[in-house]
């Protein structure tokens, strides 16, 4: 058992429902109890979605729990089947169903004679794997099925299309500005000269799935969602693919580099080097950004990094690289991928931190003091605490992060978007100390900042008011510094002359 | 689907299909209630999952629940299910030192049968915090009988009789009184001399504390005083209930906590029409009055004028027809109060219906039908969603009350909507807040009321299906 209150990523269920759901006309039937289907208020609300969202719940209630499921998860598939006619329904296991071993695939081998549809067991066990894992998996169930169905009866078809091509992998409902995204790379293809020969999960339809071989490539702009079937496509196919997120302006050109070495290996002769410079130098601002007196003042400021594999990798690498910015540790969330993590930021951060309890993560925060924390909702609520700006970058997200205007964080439009991000966070975060520095509105007593941090000191009312003297932003390690001398000295109370001889002593 | 109009109320049991909250979401509400108590939910990711968005930024504050989260080794008993909880329990004990935890059994813990009820004594006498226990899973329960189960298990725990020694307790009450002054219910309480003699009255049911002196208030004014309230506002607080003692519920979902408290404490449970709405708060007011032979004075005034201050919401509503999906028990006192409005009402879908305890409800729900003169609704128990759909899009009512899952795709296709949830956490009983309820329900109407000329009822394309 583990104490939590706060998760990262969901349980298994959620990610099979993310694939199930982006797809058109696939229904997902979940084998869960009344209050499961929380699924369908997150997409309605957070997503805003006008249909209804394509998942029910095969109830499971006293009933089953005495006398097994019987026939109602089979009347329920054949029930929808009738009701919607989906291409796909995808029997959904929860943590309840995992206990109750109930044979599910039994039931699906019963529906499907009955069905119209095909019906598939999604191969996720909740107590193994997590949303992202199983949303990862559930793909390439899904694309190996309608692959090996297609040769079965014969209809995969041959060859390659006449212009190179791609097929790009792991856009999902709920995802992290997913559609932004998509839309924005859509358009760089179109810019490359790469015709989108489909996108899945989201918006396609299972029929198309047979045709993803004649693609020239495959593309996985998300590290979490995508590459199993990307790996699946390859040992079949020999298709190979590009698993650089065109996240920022270096990696955004390392991945076109990429497409541009395995479309020529494929007969293609494409030099993409003069879009690369054109865009980077003048169609993005990211670049000129990076180089403006505004970015100067960036410089060396101290920044943490959490989030998914992809997003927090990305972000690393765009504040040390591309900003001069100092990230004092950057951590992911996604821990049965964490080689991947450390292997990418490792050189852009001074400690990489793998961990999924957010106690931990504000923690370090309340350690380190960035000027800047860019996070998930969790660490942006850190940072409200603490008083220091946050930048969302990752899932988990609140409404607030399915933006109606385009905002994209990948391709060369992402790097703008990003840019202001960051700018717009640190700016904000110097305002408010300059209103400090300069006697501004801040009339607070208040001065403990860590989480933690609990101080069995006391401070004297005139050592305190000298305290409050000290800018915001180096306040906290005034404190703790002096706090740390007075210990080692058993000082009991801090006056005025134990906060400059702690300043004294130790440069605090 | 026309339906002729029936001349009894007409009920109806679909297939169960249908969304809404897991009853674990009550510790949302009861653990800001409760102040000095503890949830502790016992379950898997999902729950948490669940909690966590459900609940929204309230997460961020600290909240006094948490998650015992199962784990592969848990379910298949690999590890010791005792020592694990107690391991936590001293966890909580060390960083909150709560007066009760409370723990929240789930699906999970059903299915694996874990003995919660055996081990929260044992655990209790070592760590000494009361466990109370309460199985508030979706295998048995939707969304506000969760609290049900909570104040049932609370109801065993609740003190068997006053304390012998009178004056200690005045004294003890005199600190208090020095540490929360200006704390309304101790007022109500001195003045003795206000009220009837009557037995002892407690009420049930957990109610925002302002709502809870409002109808304290209502009460005082016929002479009823109110002994105690289960949940009070600390655990430490418990209502003494002994036997013979009246009891009320203020919340139609409770029949569980009126059976413990008939059968185990031996009350008397006054039922009665529940205290939403004005004619729902009368009905209660005058229920309890009849119970304890008084004579209600002033009750048709207070009534009327409440029914006065409320016309400009009614007349946005009056003649228009308003659909209950239904997902929280509260959905036949608040379509008995919009018919009193004016309003027809096809269908009540509600999640479970105890014909018993809603007795007076449902009495008072027929016999507003006949004075408005309006048909009976059908009141269809464990709904299919599903079907419901196909009933709403046959009968086009003017306002659908459902959950947040079937809103925005309703909205979409041109059908106003409100949001259930709504209802649970906003203040809607006795006579002070029946301007809240109307304030709820006419938002979408007044909302769309200004964008109605814009041409942008429907937003899907034709061939979406529904």
């Amino acid at each position: 058992m583990k104490l939590a209150y706060w998760m990262y990523a969901g349980p298994a269920h959620i990610g099979t429902l993310r694939v199930a759901s982006s797809f058109k006309n696939v229904h997902a039937i979940m084998h869960a109890p009344i209050g499961d289907d929380y699924f369908n208020v997150m997409r309605s609300m957070l997503e805003r979605e006008r249909n209804f969202t394509p998942v029910t719940t095969s109830v499971v209630d006293r009933n089953v729990l005495a006398r097994g499921s019987q026939e109602k998860v089979v009347d329920n598939i054949t029930r929808k089947d009738s009701e919607e006619h989906p291409d796909l329904i995808v029997l959904t296991p929860t943590c309840t169903s995992s206990i109750l071993q109930e044979d599910l695939e039994n039931f699906v081998e019963r529906a499907q004679m009955d069905a119209k549809c095909d019906v598939m067991l999604a191969d996720v066990n909740h107590y193994r794997v997590n949303e992202l894992e199983a949303a990862d998996r559930t793909l390439q169930q899904v694309v190996k099925y309608y692959i090996e169905k297609a040769r079965k009866k014969g209809e995969l078809p041959e060859g390659k299309t006449e212009k190179p091509s791609v097929n790009i992998i792991g856009v999902s409902t709920l995802g992290f500005h997913n559609l932004h995204d998509c839309t924005e790379l859509k358009k760089l293809m179109n810019d490359l000269g790469v015709e989108v020969n489909a996108v899945i999960p989201e918006g396609a339809s299972v029929h198309e799935l047979k045709n993803l071989p004649r693609a020239w490539f495959n593309l996985v702009p998300y590290r979490e969602l995508g590459m199993m079937s990307a790996k699946y496509l390859e040992t079949e196919f020999g298709m190979p693919y590009v698993d650089i997120a065109p996240m920022g302006v270096v990696e955004t050109a390392r991945c076109i580099r990429k497409i541009q070495q395995v479309i020529n290996q494929q007969g293609a002769e494409v030099d993409y080097e003069e879009f690369i410079n054109e865009q980077t130098l003048h169609v993005s601002q990211a670049a000129w950004f990076s180089r403006s007196i505004d970015c100067q003042n960036l410089t060396g400021k101290k920044a943490v990094v959490f989030g998914d594999n992809t997003h927090a990798a990305a972000i690393t690498k765009i504040l040390a690289r591309e900003m001069g910015i100092h990230v004092v540790w950057a951590g992911t969330y996604c821990k049965y991928d964490q080689e991947w993590f450390r292997e990418q930021v490792s050189e852009y951060c001074d400690e990489v931190l793998i961990t999924d309890n957010h106690a931990e993560i504000g923690d370090a925060i309340a350690r380190v003091e960035p000027s800047a924390i860019f996070g998930t909702q969790m660490e942006r609520h850190v940072g409200k605490r603490l008083n220091i700006p946050c930048g969302v970058i990752a899932a988990p997200i609140h409404i607030q992060n399915f933006p109606i205007g385009y905002k994209p964080f990948m391709g060369y439009e992402g790097t703008n978007q990003i840019a202001d991000l960051v700018y717009n966070s640190f700016t904000l975060g110097m305002e408010d100390h300059l209103l400090e520095i300069f006697g501004g509105h801040d009339t607070k007593e208040v001065i403990t900042k860590g989480i933690s941090a609990e101080s069995d000191l006391g401070w004297t009312k005139e050592g305190l008011a000298e305290l409050n003297k000290i800018p915001g932003f180096v306040r906290g390690k005034v404190k703790r510094n002096t706090e740390k001398f007075a210990r080692e000295r058993g000082v009991k109370d801090i006056n005025v002359e134990v906060l400059y001889a702690a300043k004294e002593s130790v440069g605090a | 689907m026309t339906v002729a109009e029936p001349q009894a109320l007409n009920f109806e049991c679909e297939t169960g299909n249908y969304h809404t909250f897991c009853p674990i979401s009550c510790v949302a509400w009861l653990y800001q209630k409760i102040e000095d108590s503890f949830f502790l939910v016992i379950g898997t990711k999902t729950c948490g999952y669940f909690l966590q968005n459900a609940m929204g930024v309230m997460i961020f504050a600290e909240p006094r629940y948490a998650m015992a989260e199962l784990e592969e080794g848990d379910i298949s008993a690999q590890l010791n299910d005792y020592e694990e909880l107690k391991r936590l329990c001293l966890q909580i004990k060390r960083d909150r030192n709560p007066s009760v935890i409370v723990w929240i059994g789930t699906c999970t813990t059903e299915i694996i049968k874990m003995d919660l009820e055996g081990l929260a004594p044992r655990l209790e006498a070592e760590i000494g915090i009361p466990v109370v226990v309460a199985r508030a899973n979706g295998l048995d329960y939707a969304f506000t009988q969760g609290e049900d189960t909570v104040l049932a298990a609370m109801a065993n725990r609740c003190p068997k009789e006053a304390p012998q020694v009178e004056k200690e307790k005045e004294e003890r009450n005199g600190i208090q009184k020095l540490l929360n002054f200006g704390k309304k219910k101790e007022e109500v309480i001195e003045e003795d001399s206000e009220y009837v003699d009557h037995p002892p009255l407690v009420l049930f049911g957990s109610l925002p504390d302002p709502v809870v002196t409002q109808l304290t208030l209502e009460l005082k004014k016929q002479g009823i005083k109110v002994t105690g309230w289960l949940p009070e506002k600390r655990f430490t607080e418990l209502p003494v209930i002994e036997e013979g003692y009246y009891v009320a519920g203020v919340n139609p979902f409770l029949s569980r906590t009126a059976t413990t408290l008939m059968r185990r404490r031996k009350c008397k449970l006054i039922g009665a029409p529940f205290p939403i709405g004005p004619d729902g708060t009368r009905a209660w007011i005058e229920k309890m009055c009849s119970v304890f032979g008084i004579t209600p004075k002033g009750l048709d005034e207070r009534e009327a004028k409440i029914w006065e201050s409320l016309e400009e919401y009614v007349k946005l509503i009056r003649g228009k027809s308003v659909f209950f999906m239904g997902d929280n028990l509260l959905e036949i006192s608040l379509a008995r109060f919009l018919i009193r409005c004016g309003m027809t009402v096809p269908e009540i879908g509600i999640p479970y219906m105890d014909k018993r305890y809603q007795a007076a409800e449902l009495q008072l729900l027929e016999k507003t039908c006949h004075e408005m003169n309006v048909p009976l609704p059908r009141i269809v128990e464990k709904p299919d969603n599903y079907n419901q759909i196909q009933r709403i899009n046959e009968l086009n009512p003017d306002l659908v009350i459902t959950g947040m899952a079937h809103a925005n795709p309703l909205e979409a296709r041109g059908i106003n909507t409100k949001w259930s949830v709504e209802f649970t956490f906003a203040q809607i009983h006795g006579f002070t807040n029946a301007r809240d309820i109307l304030e709820l329900v006419t938002r979408p109407l007044r909302r769309n009321n200004s964008l109605k000329d814009l041409g942008w009822d429907k937003l899907v394309k034709e061939e979406a299906k529904v």
